[in-house]
């Protein structure tokens, strides 16, 4: 179930419309989501919240993936209404529920239609990281790059998992069998092989950046740009409006569950 | 008259012992390379074929600590004094796994991530990295992610993002394992023919000898962190196959018969070192 | 006997990689599965020990459906070694790593010890017993990885890959060793791109092209026939190519290793040389 739940915050490289909005402006837009959503905890502001992104799902092309990382999400989903209902009315638990899906789905989307190479540039635009990229690692790109390769990684680790695990069976290990101590030792010959794959995979990486030149000097250049269209424009001044609406709001009246 | 090809690498009494190791993993190599070479660097496992291309384009000493003895040019530069992002422009590195050496989500990208370390204008990069794509067939693939590609295809992205460098060494360390033979003759003539167009000199490490046979003049042997044999392919293979064959290098199969046939005493001549060659010559002697 | 009667398989990601494949395995048995990158060798070698169930279609083991038995019962008959040697070694020695699968299974200790040290000695690697897996070389780490699956002594051994990045000498090492298990009465079944390896060894030949068996026979036949060995994108062996240029002087076209052509050429060659002498 893990891995699936990845697969519905995993990167696709299509070009749709929502693929080619610059990777700020969607972050703004995640942040227009969440700002209504964390304050106000009423169900119509919820659905209204996750029926606006439906349509980007189906723009995007990643309305199938997002249901299956749903899926994975009704377990906790389940138990977030279940813990509410202790704790509050049953409306609320269905508002917070409900939010939980909101706020599912908007990093879901975010993730699944921004390439980490875009969110890498747009890292690298923010003063503040370079600086500290530099104080810290000793040049501006490192941490924008780290997070890249990092991201670049996952999908190659999860099938080295796979395939570790895969390996342990066929030696007659059972992940499953035995109490709980002997559950958890169970993963020792899982987790050592994958430990020792991933960081002989970053050696690896670390050469061959080396020899093309990696960092380079001061002056790296970029072959690609950020650059905001218009529709970027647009976009950021909706979601700017919306903060802002909801925060007035959110001071001059109070909103009930229902 | 024709002018004489320039030395581009020059290794004197070059060795090298990891931080650790118990032993040197390559000593007293003496090597002098010339440009538009394509050589074919061979040995058992262990022998220092990857610690030798390592020197090449400085990851050691600049990568791996240890002790370094004698001297390497590479290009008339000094590799001991030059940090490897300017020996990358010289040298270029392609690895055996394909996997690991692809940074950026799409190929384009990757293949733009050499030249933009070099702080290039993004119009020389852009005209690099599309005649890099050119060249070496990767345009239809732009703007997929690297492991959206299969092996050969990964292979071809990973020169392509080397030559955009514009280096006048390419060092390919045993870039075909991991792929089928038919993939891996493809990328084998695709190293080759960038060596024609564009002039490049070519070391290839190779276990195979049949797949590079064909583009290879020159063999160069490793035994136990040392050079054992170096000169012309074919002249190595004709004359020191019993050397060749102790130390487990995997001759071409046509040079192995051959060499059967003529300790009967039924052939004659120099050791073919492909198929074309001894189909011709074996046609011959049935002709008669 | 494995038996898989019209198995297909489709990944989770829609990925068909297997349709429709038959295929029998028994003792005595020696087969080379060989077919391009991706045409679905991983996924038909991880049927045989149930890792994965076919989509549709069975795969029994023994008689034994694989849907219904757990991995751990298959993999004490079936023994898939992992391409990787590095996807499995895990222990602090190697001889605890060969330990692994038997004690998994239950062997009493005595056993256990037995069956590792004659499985160290079987494969070379005694004086390793007591070394760190990962301080030895990648050939080296290769043979644990072989003697891991080994010592539980299965009846049918499946090797992914095994040749990769091997040198020459490495290779004819495995080569004897697989040809000793199977004149020893196991089945071995090895997955394959290295023509030359095969054709050395001369297994039956299975074709996978694109999730199909495309052809199977003995290793002369199928790796000189040249429309087959391209659709699995292989390359003839040297030597059928070369007797493919020789057919007209009367040999045949379908040889495939350095010995049979050796025999059929000093035959042919001192025919020519008396003719010569005749003349003269
Ligand atoms: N990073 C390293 N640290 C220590 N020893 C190494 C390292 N890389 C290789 N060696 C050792 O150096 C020797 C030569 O290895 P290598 O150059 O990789 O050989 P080849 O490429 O011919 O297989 C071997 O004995 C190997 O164990
Ligand atoms: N875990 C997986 N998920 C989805 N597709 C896969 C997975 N593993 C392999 N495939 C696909 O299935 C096909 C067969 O793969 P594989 O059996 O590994 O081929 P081979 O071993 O012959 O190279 C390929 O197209 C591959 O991309
Ligand atoms: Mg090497
Ligand atoms: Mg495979």
């Amino acid at each position: 179930m893990s891995l699936r739940t990845l697969e519905g915050f995993k990167f696709s490289t299509l070009k749709t419309p929502v693929h080619l909005l610059d990777p700020r402006t969607k972050f703004l837009l995640v942040i227009a989501v969440l700002v209504p959503a964390l304050l106000f905890a009423n169900i119509y502001v919820m659905i209204a919240l996750l029926l606006s992104q439906v349509p980007l799902l189906f723009v995007g092309k990643v309305a199938r993936r997002w249901a299956l990382s749903l899926r994975a999400g009704v377990f906790l989903s389940a138990l977030i209404f279940v813990v509410n209902l202790f704790t509050g009315s049953y409306l609320s638990a269905i508002a917070l529920t409900l939010r939980f899906l909101v706020l599912l789905t908007s990093f879901s989307l975010f993730f699944m239609t921004t390439s980490p190479d875009d969110l890498g540039l747009a890292l690298d635009r923010i003063g503040a990281v370079r600086w500290l990229s530099r104080r810290w690692l000793g040049y501006p790109n490192a941490l924008s790059f780290t997070f890249t390769t990092a991201v670049r990684l996952v999908p190659t680790l999860a099938v080295d998992a796979q395939t570790v695990v895969d390996a342990q069976r066929s030696r007659g290990l059972e992940l499953d069998k035995g109490n709980l101590l002997k559950r958890v030792r169970n993963y020792i010959p899982i987790l050592i092989p994958l430990l020792l794959i991933a960081i002989r995979r970053s050696l690896e990486l670390a050469e061959a950046l080396e020899s093309r030149g990696f960092p380079g000097k001061e002056g790296r250049t970029s072959l690609f740009q950020l650059k905001l269209r218009p529709v970027d424009y647009s976009i950021i001044a909706v979601s700017l409006a919306i903060i802002g609406i909801s925060f007035w709001v959110y001071f001059h009246y109070k909103i009930p569950v229902l | 008259m024709a002018h004489a090809p320039r030395e581009i690498i020059l290794a004197k009494n070059l060795g090298f012992q990891y931080v650790g190791a118990r032993r040197a993993a390559i000593e007293g190599i003496d090597l002098s390379i010339r440009e538009n070479e394509f050589i074919l660097l061979t040995g058992p496992s262990g022998c220092g074929k990857t610690s030798l291309c390592r020197c090449l384009n400085g990851l050691i000493p600049n990568f791996y600590q240890g002790e370094w003895t004698g001297e390497l040019l590479v290009d008339g530069l000094s590799v001991t004094t030059q940090l490897t992002s300017e020996l990358s422009r010289r040298v270029g590195y392609v690895f055996q796994n394909p996997e690991n050496q692809l940074f950026a989500l799409t190929v384009e990208k990757d293949i733009a991530f050499g030249p933009e370390n070099l702080g290039l204008s993004r119009e020389e990069i852009r005209q690099r990295v599309d005649e890099a794509m050119n060249v070496t067939g990767t345009l239809p693939l732009k703007d997929l992610a690297p492991y959206e590609l299969s092996g050969g295809q990964q292979q071809r992205v990973a020169l392509a993002g080397v030559l955009a460098m514009k280096p006048s060494v390419i060092v390919l360390d045993e870039p075909t394992s991991f792929l089928d033979p038919r993939t891996a003759e493809e990328v084998m003539r695709a190293t080759d023919d960038l060596r024609r167009e564009l002039g490049l000199t070519i070391v290839v490490v190779e276990h195979r000898l049949d797949l590079v046979a064909r583009y290879a003049e020159r063999i160069v042997v490793m035994d136990a962190g040392k050079i054992v044999a170096d000169g012309d392919l074919e002249e190595t293979l004709d004359e020191k196959f019993d050397l060749l064959e102790g130390l487990g290098v995997g001759v071409p199969r046509v040079s192995l018969l051959w060499t059967m046939l003529r300790r009967d005493g039924l052939v004659s001549g120099k050791v073919p070192t492909h198929v074309e060659s001894a189909a011709s010559s074996l046609a011959g002697m049935m002709n008669q | 006997m494995i038996t898989l009667e019209k198995v297909s398989f489709t990944y989770r990601s829609g990925q068909r990689a297997l349709q429709e494949i038959d295929l029998n395995l028994e003792g005595g048995d020696f087969i080379a599965i060989m077919g391009e990158n991706g045409a679905g060798k991983t996924t038909l070698a991880k049927h045989l020990n149930g890792l994965l169930k076919p989509s549709q279609g069975r795969v029994l083991v023994d008689g034994e459906d694989t849907r219904k038995v757990s991995v751990a019962r298959l993999s004490r008959k079936v023994g898939l070694v992992f391409q990787n040697p590095d996807h499995l070694l895990f222990s602090e020695t190697v001889k605890d790593e060969v330990a692994f699968g038997l004690k998994n299974f239950g062997f009493a200790p005595e056993v256990v010890h037995n069956q590792v040290m004659r499985t160290l000695e079987a494969l070379g690697l005694s004086e390793y017993a007591e070394t760190s897996p990962f301080l030895l070389s990648g050939g080296e780490r290769k043979r644990v990885a072989l003697a891991a699956i080994l010592a539980t002594e299965p009846d049918y051994l499946i090797l992914d890959e095994p040749t990769i990045g091997q040198d020459y000498q490495q290779k004819e090492r495995l080569r004897n060793f697989i040809l000793q298990l199977y004149s020893q009465g196991k089945a071995v079944v090895m997955i394959t791109h290295d023509v030359e390896f095969v054709a050395e060894s001369n297994p039956k030949v299975i074709l996978l092209s694109q999730g199909r068996i495309v052809a199977q026979g003995p290793a002369d036949s199928v790796l000189s026939k040249d429309e087959l060995v391209k659709k699995a994108s292989l390359v003839r062996p040297q030597m059928s190519r070369l007797f493919g240029e020789l057919t007209k002087y009367g040999l045949p076209s379908d040889v495939v290793d350095v010995h049979r052509a050796r025999i059929l050429l000093e035959e042919k060659l001192s025919e020519a040389k008396v003719r010569v002498a005749q003349n003269s």
